[in-house]
């Protein structure tokens, strides 16, 4: 399927156009515009006329532009020089799955693996960058589907999410295959909260002989994957395996201990504290007989964590949930399975615009739950001291030239609808008030800590701040994605080295060719559709609150769906030296990619390509000038299959087909 | 020779054509040729033209006899039809086929063995019978099949890649084909599709014989530095007369050209080959100058390629034998034959 200039967020598709580098001082990086629509096929259609209208706005930015400047003389042209393919961004973008993820996962690597039934292989790849591959590969919110490049060529995304479950479920034991931690150099971290960001911090600190303590405040560590994600969806076996393959490094912890005071704990021996706490307030609700219904209305994450530690065992017959989240949706399916009988969603915005994962909401749904879009809750309604029901408003979402959205009520009679009880699952916010605000810390807007975006660092240089904790609610893969980052800022600080001084990802670029007509990774690209993953028999699971739902691919069918992958990360490397412009590259290319022409404007050379590339997400890649006739060749990398047709063609191996491997860099080497 | 399946995917915003077809419609199978064979792109010209045509895949029939090229029609148009003759005899078979059915589009694929040698006398009379047909040599100057000796078409002291000098001189197809009467003659570059493309559309719309002598680099056995065929002489030497646009029947000219500086060449079905001229002296419709233009760019050693000679007015085969507007082959026995009182009215007419 086609999703050029189409990207998703909070399950509504949006357009984004880049802005060419000279007016980024005006227009910003791109332009981009919500379709307020969820439904892809809606989007499609218009698609397009989004796209004209900012590119008209660019086109306009450029006249004004045009206008103060002087006249430039025509006999100067502009020529895209040619790529540097040293960098290693070049290629890690074109391997767009694990660009997309945040803690850059090589995805095409570990299917591969998986591919060549290496389990154990594909396993470590995911534990290395994510740390949690069983509990991800259940509970990830996936960014790197929607970048799959099959969904370019008329298809779906590789099931990319379930293949890492693959991994964790086929794999053998892995024990010996976890590092060792080196010996203890004397620092030590003491990091608050048990989630993943910290858990994350801890391995990657301990592996470099950091002597690192953990406070959480609950009984075990986990913190949201064990006290917000249902049993069903992650079971607590998976859970206590990936946890505890951390905690068993040698990470001190100390459990039912919350932190209090900040100070108190700067007092401690420690030389540097990361904080990992997370967002653990639930937002509440301040209607209209709020307060009298008190017994009956539960902040959705507080109610999930008292059944997690089975403090809670039953709930109403009558259950609204408010909120279209992806906590909504696990409030909704647990109180099914605790037994209530008339379970229902309320939402305020348009289902196209629910914050949930369309895949929750497909399962919720699935499940019989309805969901009722446009309600604004406006009263609890009490009758002889107890919850009866909530009366809704009726509203349409309208949008303003901005794009911004307001909810305009209807003419509509207001909604009642009964219930026994309602969990309210309509956001999350972050809880400092055990920081005090006289060490150093500093915070700004909405009460955050002020935190540097690169370096994880607060403004009292001891303190590190990751996860949901340093910018507010986000998910599980990027609060390992800032553990990493963390953890290398927390390296160096101890290390007095500079914090701006990133590490450089370690890449490899390696030919794959072995034979005249040989080649070490499989090119044939697979016709099949997606493989569902099947699901356990609705009747026993809405039963069984710790019953799994999805039960993950067998074998061969993992295997099938691996073959899906399109190999991004075996790169097309063009020698120019080697071409001699017989054009047989660009015959047998099935997508059109290959081009040979004059250099120009990028603008224009985008323009001139057989099928010009329009997609500016995408790069294109520009050779030096070719001896022979002058021209350049230009490789528009949106749709490459990277079958090695190219390659496999070639005369003279000017085309070759190699492996790129992108690490991002570690703590520990 | 290529293992790897072409997939099927294609890109999104791939063009149809006026049938609905892509470009990818028209494709053949996989080429077993060697990779960088200029026969391939070629073969990809092939389909660019056709599809640009919108020609329907079934109305077309693919000719050839032995050697590389004529493998070549498997790797386009794979819903036409074909026919594989005898080494050199591709000719005869085009011209039964078109006589006993002139509605299909006839589509000869020859190399230079095949029409220079062993071929030659059945070359030279498809041309001068002016069969409706568009007769393509992909001329390498070797015998690539067979380990690279020189074929009849490679400069006389030119080496091959062993080092060995060519003895004889060089049989110059497009002089011979415009001397014999063919009605269009062209020379083109595998390596140009720019010329190569319009050229093919302008020979497939060509009523009449419409001759393509095609430059291909053999890869393997003649790209070497002292080769006058492969791609760097070629490139290097290339002296094109004219730039070729292509404009089909009812679609407007939207190329610009100083004044004088174009020639327009008219074809019978309404569609126009529009020619920036590259030379003061050319005139592809002056078959005097065309010869003196190719003796000379030979004298010169440069390759001289573009429309070289077109006379769209001429007459092809089927007008001049007066053969019946309905194909024989779709006509019953009764009209076929018939009948034996006929026959005696025949035979009275010739006592």
């Amino acid at each position: 399927m086609d999703t050029r200039y189409l990207f998703k967020r909070y399950n509504t598709w949006w357009v984004k156009v880049a802005v060419p580098k000279t007016l980024r001082s005006e227009l910003g990086y791109d332009l981009r515009q919500s379709l307020k629509t969820h439904d892809l096929d809606k989007a499609q259609e218009l698609r397009w006329q989004v796209v004209d209208q900012l590119k008209a706005k660019i086109n306009q930015t450029k006249g004004i532009a045009a206008e103060g400047t002087l006249e430039v003389d025509s006999s100067v042209v502009n020529y895209v020089p040619a790529t540097d393919t040293t960098n290693p961004q070049y290629y890690h973008k074109v391997v767009e799955c694990q660009h997309a993820c945040p803690a850059h996962t090589p995805v095409p690597e570990y299917i591969r693996q998986i591919s060549q039934g290496n389990y154990n292989e594909a396993y470590m790849l995911n534990w290395e960058s994510n740390v949690f591959p069983g509990i991800l590969g259940r509970t990830c919110d996936r960014p790197c589907e929607p970048a799959c490049r099959r969904t370019r060529t008329h298809e779906k995304a590789v099931a990319i999410c379930r293949l890492k479950r693959v991994t964790y479920d086929h794999k053998d034991d892995i024990a010996p295959l976890i590092p060792l931690p080196e010996e203890s150099n004397g620092k030590k971290v003491g990091l608050i909260g048990g989630g993943p960001a910290s858990l994350t911090v801890a391995r990657d600190l301990v592996l470099m002989g950091y002597e690192c303590t953990l406070f959480e405040r609950d009984p075990q560590a986990g913190g949201l994957m064990r006290t917000n994600i249902p049993s069903f969806r992650l079971p607590e076996q998976v859970l206590d395996e990936e946890v505890n393959q951390v905690l068993d490094l040698g990470i001190k912890t100390e459990f039912n201990s919350e932190i209090t005071s900040m100070k108190k704990l700067l007092e401690k021996d420690f030389d540097a504290i990361f904080v990992g706490t997370g967002a653990p307030k639930g937002r509440d609700i301040n209607i209209e007989g709020r307060e009298e219904a008190n017994d009956n209305v539960h902040i959705g994450i507080d109610w999930l964590t008292s059944i997690a530690f089975e403090h809670t065992k039953s709930v109403g017959k009558k259950v609204i949930v408010l909120g279209g989240g992806n906590t909504a949706m696990d409030c909704c399916r647990t109180a099914i399975r605790l037994g209530a009988e008339e379970v229902k969603v309320t939402v305020r915005s348009p289902f196209d615009q629910m914050k949930a994962s369309e895949w929750e909401i497909e399962d919720a749904m699935g499940e019989g739950i309805p969901i009722h879009d446009n309600h604004v809750p406006k009263r609890f309604i009490v009758k002889d001291g107890k919850l009866v029901g909530m009366e809704f408003e009726k509203v349409e979402a309208v949008f303003d030239e901005n794009g911004k959205r307001k909810l305009v009520p209807t003419d509509e009679d207001p909604v009642i609808f009964e219930c026994d009880d309602v969990l309210v699952a309509i956001g999350q916010d972050n809880a400092f008030e055990w920081i005090e605000r006289d060490i150093g810390i500093e915070f700004g807007e909405w009460d955050m800590p002020i935190v540097d975006k690169v370096t994880f660092q607060s403004s009292n240089e001891k303190v590190f701040f990751g996860g949901d904790a340093a910018w507010g609610p986000e998910n599980i893969i990027w609060a390992a994605a800032h553990g990493h980052q963390a953890a290398i800022s927390i390296d160096k600080f101890c290390k007095d080295f500079d914090l701006y001084q990133r590490p450089e990802p370690t890449t490899t670029l390696i030919s794959q060719k072995m034979g005249v007509h040989e080649w070490s990774y499989d090119n044939d690209i697979s016709q099949a559709k997606r493989y569902l993953v099947p699901h356990a028999d609705k009747r026993d699971a809405l039963k069984d609150l710790k019953m799994e739902v999805e039960l993950g691919f067998d074998e061969i069918t993992a295997l099938e769906e691996a073959q899906r992958c399109l190999n991004c990360d075996v790169q097309t490397v063009f020698s120019e030296d080697l071409c001699i412009e017989c054009d047989a590259c660009v015959d047998i290319c099935p997508t059109d990619c290959i081009s040979f022409v004059h250099n120009d404007s990028e603008e224009n050379l985008r323009n001139k390509l057989r099928i010009p590339a329009i997609n500016l997400n995408q790069q294109i890649l520009v050779s030096e000038q070719l001896e022979q006739t002058a021209r350049v060749m230009v490789k528009d990398e949106d749709v490459c299959l990277h079958c090695g047709l190219c390659a496999e063609r070639c005369p003279t191996g000017a085309w070759d087909m190699q492996n790129f491997l992108y690490q991002e860099a570690k703590v520990y080497s | 020779m290529t293992y790897i399946v072409k997939p099927k995917n294609h890109h999104p915003l791939l063009e149809k054509n006026e049938l609905g077809l892509t470009r990818r419609d028209y494709e053949g199978a996989v080429s077993t040729l060697c990779a960088g064979c200029g026969h391939d792109s070629i073969s990809s010209a092939i389909v660019e033209a056709c599809f640009q045509l919108s020609i329907e895949s079934y109305k077309v029939a693919k000719l050839s006899g032995i050697g590389c090229s004529s493998k070549a029609p498997a790797y386009f148009l794979n819903q036409s039809h074909g026919f594989n003759s005898v080494h050199g005899r591709m000719p005869s078979i085009a011209t039964g086929a078109a006589m006993a059915n002139h509605e299909l589009l006839y589509l000869g694929i020859s190399g230079d063995g095949d029409s220079a040698s062993i071929g030659i006398g059945q070359f030279v009379h498809c041309a001068r019978r002016q069969l409706n047909m568009t007769y393509i040599v992909e001329n390498n100057g070797t015998y690539g099949l067979t380990k690279g000796q020189f074929s009849a078409t490679n400069d006389l002291e030119s080496k091959n890649k062993y080092g060995d000098d060519n003895l004889f001189p060089s049989i110059d197809l497009p002089s011979m084909a415009i001397q014999l009467g063919a009605s269009f003659v062209a020379r083109s570059f595998s390596g140009d599709k720019e010329q190569l493309v319009p050229l093919l559309k302008a020979a497939l719309s060509h009523k009449g014989f419409s001759f393509l002598d095609i430059i291909s680099p053999c890869v393997t056995f003649n790209n070497h530095n002292t080769s006058t065929k492969s791609y760097d002489y070629i490139r290097e030497h290339n002296d094109a007369l004219s730039r070729p646009d292509f404009v089909p029947s009812g679609k407007e000219i939207l190329t610009e050209y100083p004044r004088g500086s174009s020639i327009e060449v008219p074809l019978h079905d309404g569609s126009l080959l529009s020619l920036e001229k590259l030379s003061e002296s050319y005139d592809p419709t002056d078959k005097i100058k065309a010869i003196q233009n190719i003796q000379e760019s030979q004298r010169d050693g440069k390759v001289l390629t573009g429309l070289l000679y077109a006379d769209p007015e001429a007459k092809d085969l089927r007008e001049i034998l007066n053969v019946s507007d309905k194909p024989l082959n779709k006509m019953d026995q009764k009209e076929l034959c018939p009948g034996s009182e006929r026959l005696q009215d025949i035979n009275s007419g010739l006592k």
